[in-house]
């Protein structure tokens, strides 16, 4: 106990005190903060647009008007020409240009229905497709208010978004932010650790002294698990007293789960850091184990997007698990039983890694 | 024209605050001679060697190397940093050919130039092999032969020896002294001072101040008359060095085999062997200065005789067995044999050293008494304790220095000596009272809170010590202690060492300074994976001088002779077999 | 005797030299290889297959509250619809706890009365709840479950009589990536981010090996100026940048079938344009901390996560935080994407290339001239 006791606080030391740790640990949380809640959003505003008005009336001029009137765009750049037009979104100065033709507002008299081109660009075909949805609200808005025409009542559904009634990104993203961070902090504090011993050469005299593989093991897993719990804290008050992003679940539930997930995490940076030699190679190891964790985990886009075989190869990848977890208990109140379902494919990952880095750890010593 | 290719006079150079690294020194280098320059760590000598390169610029002085400034004439300029600057991942041969296009040697005489250096230096026959995977002597003389590819007029060396093996410097020496010949300036800083002695011109700094400059004998004639040398007593030798050092009439003194030899304080009547305290049957008789003597006595002196750490040390009882045995051990990393069939034993309360050229395995089998790598055959024991069977008790027994300094370096002195009392299960109480007793011998109070990193290399040395005897265990494990350690820390280690010894303490210890291997009282040669010769240092140096036909041969004589030999031995044996 | 500065002298076969002898560690390091080769595969993997924003089939919950006709009539229009996988169920309860549990990512209600209302001659009313903490997905799912109701209630000719076609409808036109392909654009995307591993991460770390392992201090101790040194960085890696970005090129266009309607030519020069910055962000990282580790971390941080974040890459740069968009001007890869993209997709549309790349250029003198300031020849 005693052994234990002295490599963990050692352990601790060494990460706190070790100038080039200290960037890793700090850093990336509080840019990761700052940047990219607020920036990795695929919410679509302030939006530049295209009119090619050609009809000049009436009805043309206040579809205009109400396109300039919405929040989510900002500029609207009039054009005289289908080649201004093709320039424009060639430039991409903007992201869609709306045709309305010369005979739009003679249509829209006589009653008859009437079209407004829009032409998108593709290169960005997700934001174009929400403009296109912008859009499409303006015009039946437009011909709603037309006149004895567009009776039509009001729509045949009622849509309610459960657990975050306006869709707000930020609520989103802080709980898929914590899982980031703390796999990004956790793997790379992890792999630095024994690699860093092997380099400055202080390896030897751990190995010839008394301490077990075990107690070196635990004693090396400790600190990158306070690390993914301090964050893990940080988080959830910036997300509450910043953010305002609610917290309806077991904040105990959400620690123990924490704890599993990072130990699962701790055995792939042990099993980087067993393999590599020098810092270098830990940290590139790191990196490209952090990639696909990371961009898989279903925060940049959902994991049922991905083909079939990559779903599958995708189950063993701890993070797609911890955060549909981290969403449960950030806004759905996600009960114990369903923080337990996805909670066990994590235990057994982290059986496997753990047990394989112990393994590596022991042949790796000569 | 000067008759000197390199002069700097009165160099101030400061890093930050507190005293400047160099203050005030000044050195010249004239063609044609091999210029020392000496002196303790942190005393100046790279910085200086760096501003002659023109890699660093000095505060206030003045440098002139060529008639210009420095770093004007790079073409004529040969420098090798302590690390030697090779490209680990390119060959030797890459290696050459990229130094010889940056100097600009053309390329017609680049095959001559190549040819000559990889004969010179004796590695023709690596030319392929990448330099990452030479030994260190070799790393070294690839080194030197990048830096004389364009043949230099002045040779810029900055510890060239440091960690190679005495063969290798001995032969770096001859190449070295060889360019001489040809009128290149050379500059050569050293920790040893046998090759300091050798020099033709020694510049002396300490603590960034010029304490010397001359002739090294002018620095050896000032302690003649002062060197003697005591044989023949029944004492214990280290014993007898404890209680001669601790006299105010001797600044110095050190084992050489069954002799002690002390270097007396000036204006000391020459000792008699009453006042030392001797039997009548002992011999005091005067021995030749030497540079180191000298050094010894500028720096003030070398440390008293009694050990505190020694003083406070539990007395380890003796075993029914050796505290460390070895038994045929082997150690195989695929084809290669790293050590083969190492045998012997070392009985509590002595010194045992490892020596051996880089590569011979003398690692190897010190890493494998002490754990860290797993025979392939043969098995030890630590104190009874198996090594195969009880790996752990017998790491629980002893202390383990390495040469690289391996502490924590971004950790306190303090968290250093918190973490290895932990380690080896000390408890709380006794932790506590062990820490205070080495920050006490150690005077290590007032640096309690520095990163261990920043400590200076005699402090850094001392908490090593400190941390590898925190829990008194009954055998310690030196490997390589004092490289690039100044004499007179080097001689403070060895009065802890010798005292522990006395003691009951058993010592294993790997080195390459002959000085160290003097403190055994038995040593084993090992060279190509093979023990080639056993015994005390005297039976080494006896042997040596049959061997070799020498006289009084130093034990650096008796490591030559020996190795020259059983290369010999086995070079008849391939010629018979073919 | 006048010599010019040593800082500017410029020897090509010092520079060759230089040259060969970085070749040949790039080949013998296992990271050069890691960075250069394993880790573009890496990322278009993962862009090619992994991340995807085209909406996929949504799994949604059905709860049929009405047995009658009409109600199962829309009820199978769902289970027809190529936008949902259904899972059919008796209460809201039930679903409610699969969506908790994420397994489905909305439902639709079809109230007991739906049936009756359209007896009646009524506009039936369903209720469509999405999972608002996939704020993307719910408004795909609500939009699509809306479409999906509306056909139905077309194809019944529920609504006909009232109301006609819309007044105003919209005639949407994709151009460039018709079939809206998000890949279209990541697999660029992603090019570019290996063109940032390779410039700034790569190149810093081997200048700052030279530091740590001392073949600096050898270097300087030679002729070679801090010309020809950082040339000899230079012209390695940004042979090694454009093979990289081929290697990528090839394979985006052959396994991830997208589109190359640009001209080599044009692919070139703005990758050019691009690997000069990055270079020099890279050398001038490497000159200032001289430590591997520190250089990894700072070109990650400086390098990597703008040009993955900041670049308009995945997220659009005119829906950030006004703070935010001031700092994607000083992002080189924000230049860069754009036309990426287009080389890629439109073809070669010169008027937005050649402001980028005269952008990139400015940035990368810039860099160059700030590694310059940084690599002295001096331990100083």
């Amino acid at each position: 106990m005693g052994r234990l006791r002295a490599i963990t606080i050692k352990e601790i030391w060494a990460l706190i005190r070790d100038p080039r740790s200290r960037i890793t640990l700090f850093i990336p949380p509080l840019i990761q903060l700052l940047i990219f809640s607020y920036a990795a959003t695929l919410e679509v505003d302030n939006i530049d647009v295209g009119l090619l008005d050609m009809s000049a009336g009436v009805h043309s001029s206040e579809f205009a008007s109400r396109l300039a009137g919405s929040p989510n765009f900002r500029t609207i750049k009039r054009l005289q020409s289908p080649g201004e037009l093709r320039a424009a979104i060639d430039r991409q100065e903007v992201i869609a240009a709306i045709v309305i033709e010369a005979d739009f507002d003679r249509r829209v008299e006589s009653g008859q229905p009437a079209t407004i081109g829009v032409v998108l660009d593709g290169r960005r075909s997700n934001a174009a497709q929400i403009v296109a949805s912008y859009l499409q609200d303006i015009a039946t808005s437009v011909g709603a208010d037309i006149g004895p025409l567009s009776r039509a009542p009001p729509g045949g559904s009622v849509v309610t978004n459960w657990f975050n009634p306006s869709l707000d990104f930020v609520w989103f993203n802080l709980p898929g932010l914590l899982v980031l961070i703390v796999s990004v902090t956790g793997l790379s504090v992890t792999a630095q650790s024994v690699s860093r011993e092997r380099e400055l050469g202080t390896f030897d005299q751990l190995m010839v002294s008394p301490l077990r593989t075990h107690e070196i093991l635990i004693g090396k897993m400790i600190p990158p698990l306070i690390v993914g719990l301090i964050n893990g804290i940080i988080y959830l008050l910036a997300a509450r007293l910043i953010f305002g992003v609610p917290f309806t679940g077991s904040v105990a539930l959400f620690f123990f789960a924490l704890t599993v997930y990072m130990l699962a995490l701790i055995g792939v940076g042990m099993l980087v850091s067993s393999i590599s030699q020098t810092q270098q190679q830990a940290f590139l190891g790191s990196f490209l184990a952090t990639v696909p964790v990371v961009m898989l985990s279903g925060f940049s886009s959902p994991v049922e997007n991905m083909p079939g075989w990559l779903q599958i190869a995708n189950l063993v990848n701890p993070a797609q698990y911890f955060l549909v977890i981290s969403h449960g208990l950030f806004l759905k109140a996600m009960p114990v039983g369903a923080v337990l379902a996805q909670l066990w494919p994590i235990v057994i990952i982290g059986c496997v890694t753990l047990a394989t880095s112990a393994w590596l750890f022991r042949a790796r010593m000569e | 024209m000067a008759d000197h290719v390199a002069q700097a006079r009165d160099i101030v150079k400061r890093f930050g605050d507190g005293k400047p690294s160099l203050d005030g020194a000044s050195i010249t280098i004239v063609p044609g001679e091999i210029t020392g320059l000496v002196g303790p760590d942190g005393s100046g000598k790279t910085t200086l060697i760096r501003i002659l390169a023109g890699l660093m610029k000095a505060d206030a002085g003045e440098v002139d190397v060529f008639g210009g400034q420095p770093g004007e004439f790079l073409d004529d300029l040969g420098y090798m940093p302590q690390r030697f600057g090779l490209y680990e991942d390119l060959s030797v041969i890459q290696n050459l050919r990229l130094y010889a296009e940056l100097r600009g040697l053309p390329k017609d005489e680049q095959a001559a130039v190549f040819d000559q250096l990889l004969d010179f230096t004796d590695l023709k026959r690596f030319g392929d092999r990448l330099a990452g995977n030479l030994s260190g002597g070799m790393k070294q003389k690839l080194g030197l032969a990048c830096a004389l590819v364009k043949t230099p007029r002045l040779l810029l060396l900055d510890e060239p020896s440091v960690g190679v093996d005495p063969i290798s410097r001995r032969e770096l020496w001859s190449m070295v002294k060889e360019l001489t010949g040809e009128g290149i300036g050379v500059l050569w800083s050293t920790a040893y001072l046998d090759e300091a002695e050798s020099c033709d011109t020694v510049f002396l700094l300490g603590e960034g101040e010029l304490l010397f400059s001359g002739k090294p004998g002018e620095l050896t004639g000032g302690v003649r008359e002062r060197v003697f040398r005591i044989s023949d007593f029944e004492e214990r030798r280290r014993r007898l060095l404890t209680r001669l050092l601790d006299r105010d009439d001797i600044i110095d003194g050190t084992i050489q085999g069954r002799a002690v030899r002390v270097l007396m304080a000036p204006f000391s009547p020459r000792p008699t062997l009453d006042a030392l305290g001797l039997a009548s049957s002992v011999e005091i008789d005067p021995a030749a200065p030497r540079f180191e003597d000298g050094f010894i006595e500028i720096l003030g002196g070398g440390p008293q005789g009694t050990s505190a750490l020694a003083e406070r040390y539990r007395q380890v009882p003796p075993g029914d067995r050796p505290a460390i045995e070895a038994r045929g051990l082997t150690k195989k990393f695929g084809d290669f044999t790293a050590a083969h069939d190492i045998t012997f034993e070392v009985p509590a309360g002595r010194i045992f050293g490892l020596l051996g050229p880089n590569g011979a395995g003398k690692s190897t089998t010190f890493k494998m008494l002490c754990g860290l790598l797993t025979p392939t055959e043969g098995d030890g024991a630590v104190v009874g304790h198996d090594l195969r069977s009880a790996a752990s008790d017998a790491r629980a027994a002893l202390g383990y220095m390495a040469q690289k300094f391996s502490l924590y370096g971004d950790l306190s002195v303090r968290q250093n000596l918190d973490f290895f009392a932990g380690a080896y299960g000390l408890n709380r109480t006794s932790a506590r009272s062990a820490i205070d007793n080495v920050v006490d011998i150690f005077e290590l109070g007032d640096r309690l809170s520095v990163n261990a990193g920043t400590l200076p290399l005699g402090f850094k040395q001392r908490l090593a010590l400190a941390c590898a005897v925190m829990h008194q265990p009954p055998v310690l494990f030196l490997d390589e202690p004092t490289s690039g350690v100044d004499p007179v820390m080097r001689r403070e280690f060895w009065v802890h060492i010798n005292g522990l010894v006395e003691r009951g303490v058993t010592v294993l210890v790997t080195t390459h300074f002959m000085e160290e291997a003097e403190y055994c009282d038995e040593i084993t040669l090992i060279y190509r994976a093979e023990q080639i010769a056993t015994g005390s240092p005297d039976d080494l140096k006896a042997k040596a001088a049959d061997l070799a036909d020498l006289d009084d041969p130093t034990m650096e004589d008796a490591f030559i002779a020996l190795i020259q030999a059983s290369e010999r031995v086995e070079q008849d044996e391939l010629r018979s077999a073919a | 005797m006048t010599r010019p500065p040593t800082f500017l002298r410029f020897d090509l076969r010092r520079v060759s030299a230089l040259v060969v002898k970085e070749s040949v560690q790039i080949v013998r390091d296992p990271s050069t290889f890691l960075i250069a080769f394993v880790l573009p595969l890496i990322l278009l993997f993962i862009f090619g297959y992994g991340v995807s924003l085209d909406a996929s089939r949504i799994r949604i919950g059905l709860v049929l509250e009405d047995d009658s006709a009409p109600a199962l009539s829309l009820a199978q229009a769902y289970q027809n619809s190529d936008y949902f996988d259904v899972d059919m169920a008796r209460s809201v309860a039930v679903v409610r706890d699969r969506m908790v549990a994420g397994d489905l990512r909305a439902m639709v209600v079809i109230p007991s009365d739906f049936g009756a209302a359209v007896q009646r001659g009524e506009r039936p009313v369903i209720q469509i709840i999405t999972d608002g903490s996939q704020p993307n997905t719910a408004n795909f799912a609500a939009g699509y479950a809306e479409g999906v109701r509306a056909n139905w209630a077309a194809a019944e000719n529920l609504e006909s009589g009232r109301a006609q076609a819309p007044p105003i409808s919209l005639a949407t036109r994709y151009w460039f990536n018709p079939e809206l392909k998000s890949r279209y654009f990541l697999v660029p995307g992603s090019i570019a981010i290996v063109m940032t591993m390779i410039g700034t991460l790569l190149t810093s770390l081997v200048v700052a090996r030279e530091w740590e392992r001392g073949t600096m201090e050898a270097l300087m101790a030679t002729p070679v100026s801090m010309a020809e040194f950082i040339a000899s960085k230079i012209v390695p890696y940004f042979v090694l940048g454009l093979g990289s970005m081929a290697l990528c090129t090839v394979l985006g266009i052959t396994v991830f079938g997208v589109p190359f309607r640009g001209s080599i030519l044009a692919l070139l020069a703005i990758s050019s344009a691009f690997l000069l910055p990055a270079l020099g962000l890279g050398l001038f990282i490497s000159a200032a901390t001289k430590n591997q580790f520190v250089a990894s971390q700072i070109a990650l941080l400086t390098g990597f996560l703008p040009a993955f974040l900041l670049s308009g890459f995945l997220f659009e740069i005119s829906s950030m935080p006004w703070p935010i968009q001031m700092l994607t001007y000083i992002v080189p890869a924000r230049y860069l994407i754009p036309p990426l993209q287009t080389v890629f997709v439109a073809g070669d549309i010169w008027s937005l290339f050649l402001p980028n790349i005269v952008i990139m250029l400015g940035f990368g003198v810039a860099f160059f001239a700030l590694s310059f300031r940084a690599t002295r020849r001096s331990l100083d």
